[in-house]
């Protein structure tokens, strides 16, 4: 079991950072968590987003959730919102393609083309 | 829906979205009974008798209300699937019950799955509902319970990805504890 002891840890250790993630101004991720979301594998890619965050300590990277985007044979679906940068629709989401969205996109500032809607409608 | 988290992350859903600021889940495990019960119990806006009255029926489709999503029916046939029901009260400004019973040992029944993964996923899509999770095995019980965390985390958010991991891990091992499994 994990202590409470180790969530005064966490709040020694972020309370900082906290009005620099209040102030929002930073890149959102936005997963798809409606039914369809949820049934087509969600959960697991909100977490693997989570935890990179968590493990790469990006500290202006806000993981959150909407409901059904209405392409629900799409999806998981994740929208990466980038300062001053137009929205990119990630399709078929996986764990593994998050730590790479993380990697490329994110942090490299390079959209992974291959796992947008526009390249799965091109390919059809 | 593959396993009863995914149920639970999904029908959570609803409740936040009638606007609950607590939600208790519980799941209990009484092998002796060969059931499995899993209630979901919100202070959100309630529904009348008529909404009610059509999110259980299996042919209703939520997309003309906001308040339910698809997953009231897949719960509802989940359950009855291994000779249990799921049975839904609900009171205008007080809140919703949601209560599903299984057959434990019934072969149709939906594993229980990652119920450590479903609280994180919740904590963090949802920093500003509290949860109150309890599975019982038996005589003994895990509990998380957000209303304590916030107590110690101060102005410190609940969707904070250290604490959001707090959340998987404690649930993790909490379940380990008390020998539930995720079947």
């Amino acid at each position: 079991m994990k202590t409470f002891k180790e969530l005064e840890e966490i709040r020694t250790r972020v309370l900082d950072e906290v009005s620099m993630r209040k102030d929002r101004t930073g890149t959102r991720v936005v997963v798809g968590m409606a039914t369809c979301g949820i049934a087509a594998g969600a959960r697991p890619v909100l977490l693997s987003f989570v935890e990179e965050v968590k493990n790469r300590d990006m500290k202006d990277v806000i993981v959150s959730q909407t409901g059904c985007i209405g392409m629900c044979s799409l999806e998981p679906i994740v929208e990466v919102y980038k300062p001053g940068e137009e929205k990119v629709t990630y399709v078929k989401m996986t764990a593994e393609k998050a730590k790479e969205i993380i990697e490329e996109h994110i942090l490299g500032g390079q959209p992974i083309t291959r796992y947008t809607v526009g390249a799965y409608e091109y390919e059809k | 829906m593959e396993d009863l988290s995914l149920h639970v992350l999904d029908i959570v859903e609803n409740s936040v979205k009638a606007g609950a600021r607590l939600v208790r889940v519980s799941l209990t495990e009484d092998r002796r009974q060969d059931r499995l019960v899993l209630i979901v119990e919100d202070d959100g806006s309630g529904m009348d008798a008529d909404t009610l009255a059509r999110v259980t029926d299996p042919f209703f489709t939520t997309r003309t209300t906001r308040k339910v999503g698809l997953g009231l029916p897949f719960l509802k046939a989940a359950a009855a699937g291994t000779g249990g029901d799921m049975t839904i009260e609900s009171t205008p400004g007080a809140g919703t019950r949601v209560e599903a019973v299984f057959g434990y040992g019934h072969i149709d029944r939906p594993p229980i799955g990652r119920m450590d993964e479903t609280m994180a996923a919740l904590v963090a899509c949802h920093p500003g509902t509290d949860f109150l999770y309890r599975q019982r095995v038996g005589s003994v019980e895990y509990i998380l319970d957000t209303q304590e965390m916030r107590k110690m985390l101060g102005a410190v958010p609940l969707d904070t990805p250290a604490v959001v991991d707090w959340v998987r891990t404690d649930v993790a091992e909490g379940l380990t504890d008390i020998g539930a499994g995720s079947y």
